[in-house]
Parts: structure tokens; C-alpha cells; sequence
């Protein structure tokens, strides 16, 4: 037999046994935390998004999580456009220019890299292409790939931020007859699609101190959203050092202020056409209610011919 | 082609000289217009028409998808991210297809259990039925490969545990589940020939469940439509043309779930979905929690409660496959559950059997949860495999009417004012 494809079954077998033993545990010990649900502004099935509030969410972005996260499938003209935060279009060309976390890019030689010398003449090294960010450009963060990423961050890897809130969710901890028969129909009722924000936002706002009994992994965080309660990822918003709101930004400045409006502002990174999808929703939703209307009365009216 | 005389009369000359050649307006106005519908079926036999739909939905929506997406290792899960973002109303279309293959479930599902509940299985709609039995299995293969194309954890997972379920077959013949999976696969791991074959496939089947849906509908008009009283057409007092009555009753009936349709696409896009499925695919990283679409959950519970891996899988396809012999498990001289006063009992077990089923696949495969999954698998079988027969022979029905017009009209059976 091939060995190739049965060391790599025996791999298969040993994660699948693995993550059912994991669940079991994490089942055994009540599973992650319970996640507070928060009111948004786009929630529901009626919510558009705030744009003051997805404008300092994007300020608390820019000043804290893209020191180490990137918004990659963002780009820098989605700031611009309709149903985001609509910035001024010549404020982001300007913010994107001055952006730190550049473009690479070819040089005129068409090379990735290109060579530098000292002032003999002396090859010492290469040093990649790279531009200013343009509108179409997208929203880099500040490593190149992977493995820089995770030399910078201690083995750990700061995830893009474009899709979190989309790819996070919260998890329904009642016995079945409260999550199959109240939980679910409610929710599907109302529209309840922000598990992700809510549990960004539980995350942000539950840094502590470890208990006493809590052995902390070297360099890691406290955290009791956190499922197993420890992350690399240090607090990257505090309450003595809050990111502030200039006048008339529409909110005071807070830990939780600031953690409410970056949620908001990942969530319309990881759903841009939010706005527009539940208005033409609207839209539909009434054409639909007139034409079915109409056809149960031409219904009726043709089955009233005959006895049924 | 039908069991009724074709009442088409060409109008004119052009027309007559067409139907001598290709009598494709006769077919359309015999089998589309004048076909005898039965006069007391109720909306649940509104689900043949709205399976049409969905199918059409996913044809046309995937169709257009597949012009934006990328079937490889590398892009499929940017040229995703890529519909939804940047391709003019992509997220509309995307969510019209990720959200119509749960509708076509839905909808699938509930015209099973209505066949189910009213003998639509039963002579002379033995080979209609297990059409529909295969085109079950041809649409649970095809939404299976359609979830690995995002290629998002969850697809890639979900691919990976139940592509290696046929490894098991190595118990049997010692190599054999070994190369089927490599077959599958494509390589020693599941990768980007995976995903390129399942894109293949993926759009390669549906062709095929057009071909069984014609030869299900065709298998329909032969037979007829099966009633809620389950006793046959008789006479012309027991039926109606299918042009209007039924034609008007299933317009209403697909706007009503166009608009169930609609909630889910514009307001709940991804409430039936993993969030796992928006981080790109990672072989070296395992979600913490597998599970499959919420239409495939019976069907993984009774995978997990079978204590053997091969006796899961075995007991996982056999749960479609004796859908195909239930014509013949079925011993009771009635059609339809409502004159079974015994077996419609049974029939409500087997309802909640499936949806406890459905509950505990979502569920850790542990402890009690283990416990009442085995149990409701074991339902699940002795429900075809022993009630029905042995219910069916010490069963007496309750009197069936003599005829549809009677059950509508009463015993009098007025004549139709028609």
C-alpha cells in the first residue's frame, strides 16, 4: 500500500479524533463563553449601518489594529462609496498615499526587488518594489506574508480582518427544547445575522487577569470570551489609553465605545452591501406580498367554479 | 405518452401542419393544459412544481456564478470574496444560490414526507418513486460538491471526513476504500484536483437531475396524480384540467415560498451556513467543530451512532436506499395514512425521528446525545423495515369514499356546477 496516502489518512483519522475528543471537552466543560448579545444600528432585518459610527470604527482601525492586522479585500475606494463610511474621496487619497503599509509592486525593470549598493557601487542586499497606495489599492497591513507575520508576533499570526466578523459567531448554549423552539424561530424572525460583531465586541471588552489557578502560556492574554481563555493577541484597546473621537464624531470616546464602533466598522468590511441588500430585500419582499396577494384571489376565484 | 386521449385540435393550417411533424403544442396542451388533475389534492401537492423552480433557480444562478469563479486550490476562496464584493449584484446571486440549496432541500424533504404520508409510493407509482429516490441521491452529491467550492474550512473539511468514509471499505476488500479514496481525491490528500473535479461535477450533475426530473415527470403523467384519499380517478366527476385549477393553485403556492425564499436571501444570506466557512481552507488546521449543512444532519447522526465506521457508512446510505424498496415493505391495502388509524401513529414517530435525528448531527457525538441518536436511528430503520410491513397486515383501514367526487361532493355526489 502506498505509504504516502496512509500516513496521510492516519493524519486525517488522528485530527478528526482529535477535534471530536476537543469537542467533547470543550462540550464537558460548557464549551466557550456565553457572548452578550448587542444592539447595532445594522441589525435585524430592517438595520442599515451608522456611518459615523463605521467612520470611527474606521479611525480605531487605523489607530490600533492595523499596527499588526491588515483589511486586504478592502479597498481604499470602499471608503468612499455608498452604504460604507463614505469618506470625503480626496481625504482617503491623501490618507492612502501617506499609508505606511505599502503596495509592492514592479520595478522599471520589471523586477520585484530591486538591488542596493553602497556608495562603491557594492551589491549589499536587495530591497523589494513598493508604491504609494492609490484608491483601487487595497488596505495592506504591515507584513508581507506568514512568516513575517509570525517572526513580528512571537509564532503567532495576526489574521486579516476583512472577513472576522463574518467567520466568528456565537454559540447557542440552551437545552433543546428553548434553542429549537424560541431560539431559532425568533431568530430567523428578527433577521439575527451578528453573532460575528457580538462576539468581537465581547472580545474586545473581556481582557482580565488571569484567576489564581490559571496557568498562562508565555506571552499570552486573559481573555474570557476567548474560547480556552488564553490569546496572543495583547489588548489593543484599554480604558486608560482610549482611542479619541474628534468633536461632533457622534459618540464619547471609551473602551467600550471604541470597541462597539470597530466592530461595526469589521462588519461592514466583511458585509459591504449590506445597506443596499436589505433595502432592494424590501423592495422584493413587497412585489412578492402584492403578487401572491393577486394569485390567491385568482386562485380562489378560478376554484370557485367548482366544489373541492 | 399519458394515460388519457389527447383533446389537441389544431386551429389552423400552420398549426396542423406542424402537430403532422412535431407534435410538440399537442404534447404541451395535453399533458400542461388539459391533464387530469385530481379535484381534492391539497397544497402539499404544490411541491413538484416548486422543486421545478428551485432547480431552474440554481441552474440559472450557478450558471452565472460559474462564470466569476475560479476552481482552483489558489482562488477559489478570493474569487468568492470577489462575487460578493466586486461583481455587479454577485452577492445577490451568490446568496440565491447558496440559499436555494436549502430551499430545494426544503422543498424536497416535504414532498418526500407528503408521498411518504399518503402511499404516493404505492402501485402504480412504483418506478415515479424510485425515480424521485435517485434524484434525492443526485442532488445530496451535487450540494455536497457545490459546499467544497467555496473552499472555506468547513468545505474543506466536510470533503476531507466524508471523502475518507469510504476508506472503511478497506475492511471489506483490503485496498480497495484506499484507492477509491485516492481516486476521489485525486492525490494522496484532498487538494486542488479535488476541488477542480468537484467543480466539474458539480456542474455536471445537475444536467443529470434534469433527466430524471423529465423522466419523474413523465413517470407522472403516465400513472397520474396520486390524492389525499389515495383512491384513483374513476370518472369525469373526479377530476379537473390542470389548466386553470391547478396552474393557479401552484402559481400562489410558489410566490408564497418565494417569499420564505427571499427572507433568507436578503435578510438571514448566511443563518443556514458555518461561520467556518469564511476562513479560506487550512489543512493544517482543524475547525473545532465539523458539521455538515443542516440537510445533510440526519444522515450524519445516523453516520456517528453506528459504533463502527464502516457500519456507519453502510448504515448512512442504506437509510436513502430503503426508501427504494418501501413499495414493496408497504403491506396495507390503502394509499393514504388518513384511513390508517394505526400506522398514521407510526408515521408521526418517523416525522420526529428525522427531525431529532437533524438536531443531534448538529450535536457532539458523545454521551447522551450518542445515546438518542442510536435510538432514533434505530426507529428510523424498524420504521420500513418491520412497521410498515406488519402494520399494513394487522391494520384495518378505516372506509375509504368510493370515489374522489364523493369524498368532495358527498355521498350524494352532486353533479359539478360547472
Amino acid at each position: 500500500m502506498n505509504t504516502k496516502l496512509t500516513s496521510s489518512l492516519a493524519a486525517t483519522v488522528a485530527a478528526v479524533l482529535t477535534v471530536s475528543l476537543a469537542v467533547s471537552s470543550a462540550a464537558a466543560a460548557g464549551g466557550g463563553a456565553h457572548i452578550e448579545r448587542q444592539s447595532w444600528s445594522f441589525a435585524g432585518f430592517s438595520g442599515q449601518y451608522d456611518k459615523q459610527q463605521l467612520q470611527r470604527g474606521f479611525k480605531v482601525y487605523q489607530e490600533s489594529c492595523s499596527n499588526c492586522h491588515g483589511l486586504s479585500r478592502i479597498a481604499w475606494r470602499n471608503l468612499v462609496q455608498p452604504g460604507g463610511p463614505e469618506f470625503p474621496e480626496e481625504a482617503v487619497k491623501a490618507l492612502a498615499a501617506k499609508w505606511p503599509n505599502q503596495i509592492p509592486d514592479l520595478s522599471d525593470e520589471g523586477e520585484l526587488a530591486r538591488v542596493k549598493k553602497d556608495k562603491d557601487g557594492k551589491v549589499t542586499g536587495f530591497e523589494y518594489v513598493k508604491r504609494a497606495a492609490k484608491l483601487s489599492d487595497p488596505i495592506l497591513g504591515p507584513y508581507a506574508n506568514e512568516q513575517q507575520a509570525r517572526a513580528a508576533q512571537n509564532g503567532a499570526l495576526p489574521p486579516d480582518l476583512s472577513l472576522i466578523t463574518k467567520a466568528r459567531n456565537v454559540e447557542n448554549h440552551s437545552g433543546w427544547v428553548k434553542h429549537v423552539l424560541v431560539d431559532m424561530p425568533k431568530d430567523m424572525l428578527v433577521g439575527y445575522q451578528e453573532g460575528g460583531a457580538d462576539y468581537l465586541y465581547a472580545l474586545l471588552t473581556s481582557y482580565a487577569d488571569p484567576p489564581a489557578n490559571f496557568t498562562l502560556g508565555e506571552g499570552m492574554q486573559f481573555n474570557t470570551a476567548f474560547p480556552g481563555n488564553q490569546i496572543a493577541m495583547i489588548p489593543p484597546l484599554s480604558k486608560d489609553n482610549v482611542i479619541a473621537y474628534e468633536e461632533g464624531a457622534g459618540a464619547k470616546a471609551s473602551l467600550e465605545q471604541n470597541s462597539r464602533d470597530v466592530a461595526a466598522f469589521l462588519s461592514w468590511a466583511g458585509d459591504p452591501t449590506l445597506n443596499a441588500r436589505k433595502r432592494i430585500g424590501w423592495q422584493v419582499m413587497l412585489y412578492l406580498l402584492i403578487t401572491t396577494v393577486l394569485l390567491y384571489l385568482a386562485k380562489k376565484r378560478v376554484w370557485s367554479r367548482i366544489a373541492h | 405518452m399519458g394515460s388519457h386521449e389527447s383533446t389537441y385540435a389544431p386551429k389552423s393550417r400552420l398549426a396542423k401542419w406542424w402537430d403532422e411533424r412535431l407534435p410538440v403544442m399537442r404534447l404541451m396542451s395535453d399533458q400542461l393544459i388539459e391533464f387530469p388533475t385530481p379535484r381534492n389534492i391539497n397544497y402539499l401537492w404544490t411541491f413538484g412544481g416548486i422543486l421545478v423552480l428551485c432547480l431552474v433557480v440554481q441552474l440559472v444562478t450557478g450558471i452565472v456564478l460559474a462564470m466569476h469563479y475560479h476552481g482552483t486550490a489558489a482562488d477559489a476562496f478570493n474569487s468568492v470574496e470577489h462575487i460578493r464584493r466586486n461583481v455587479n449584484y454577485g452577492w445577490l446571486i451568490r446568496n440565491l444560490h447558496a440559499v436555494g440549496a436549502s430551499m430545494f432541500f426544503l422543498a424536497a424533504y416535504i414532498h418526500m414526507f407528503r408521498g411518504l404520508y399518503y402511499g404516493s409510493y404505492k402501485a402504480p407509482r412504483e418506478i415515479l418513486w424510485i425515480l424521485g429516490v435517485f434524484i434525492i441521491l443526485a442532488m445530496m452529491a451535487t450540494a455536497f460538491m457545490g459546499y467544497s467550492l467555496p473552499w472555506g474550512q468547513m468545505s474543506f473539511w466536510a470533503v476531507t471526513v466524508i471523502t475518507n468514509l469510504f476508506s472503511s471499505l478497506d475492511g471489506i476488500i483490503p485496498g480497495v476504500g484506499t484507492a477509491i479514496v485516492e481516486w476521489l481525491w485525486g492525490g494522496y490528500s484532498v487538494g486542488g484536483a479535488t476541488l477542480t473535479r468537484f467543480f466539474s461535477l458539480h456542474y455536471l450533475l445537475p444536467f443529470v437531475i434534469v433527466g430524471l426530473v423529465v423522466l419523474h415527470i413523465w413517470a407522472l403523467h403516465i400513472v397520474g396524480q396520486n390524492n389525499p384519499t389515495g383512491v384513483e380517478i374513476k370518472t369525469r366527476e373526479d377530476w379537473v384540467p390542470m389548466h386553470p385549477f391547478a396552474t393557479s393553485k401552484d402559481l400562489f403556492a410558489m410566490f408564497a415560498f418565494l417569499l420564505l425564499f427571499a427572507w433568507f436571501v436578503f435578510f438571514l444570506p448566511d443563518y443556514l451556513g458555518h461561520a467556518d466557512n469564511y476562513i479560506e481552507a487550512n489543512p493544517l488546521v482543524t475547525p473545532p467543530h465539523i458539521v455538515p449543512e443542516w440537510y445533510f444532519l440526519p444522515f450524519y447522526a445516523i453516520l456517528r451512532a453506528i459504533p463502527s465506521k464502516l457500519g456507519g457508512v453502510i448504515a448512512m446510505f442504506a437509510s436513502i436506499v430503503v426508501l427504494v424498496f418501501i413499495p414493496w415493505l408497504d403491506t396495507s391495502r390503502v394509499k393514504s395514512t388518513k384511513y390508517r388509524p394505526i400506522y398514521r401513529w407510526f408515521f408521526l414517530l418517523l416525522v420526529i425521528a428525522c427531525l431529532a435525528l437533524g438536531y443531534l448531527g448538529a450535536k457532539p457525538a458523545e454521551g447522551d446525545y450518542i445515546m438518542w441518536a442510536r435510538i432514533f436511528t434505530a426507529y428510523y430503520f424498524a420504521h420500513f423495515l418491520i412497521i410498515m410491513p406488519i402494520v399494513g397486515i394487522i391494520e384495518t383501514p378505516r372506509t375509504l369514499p368510493r370515489s374522489i367526487a364523493e369524498s368532495v361532493l358527498g355521498p350524494s355526489a352532486a353533479v359539478e356546477k360547472r
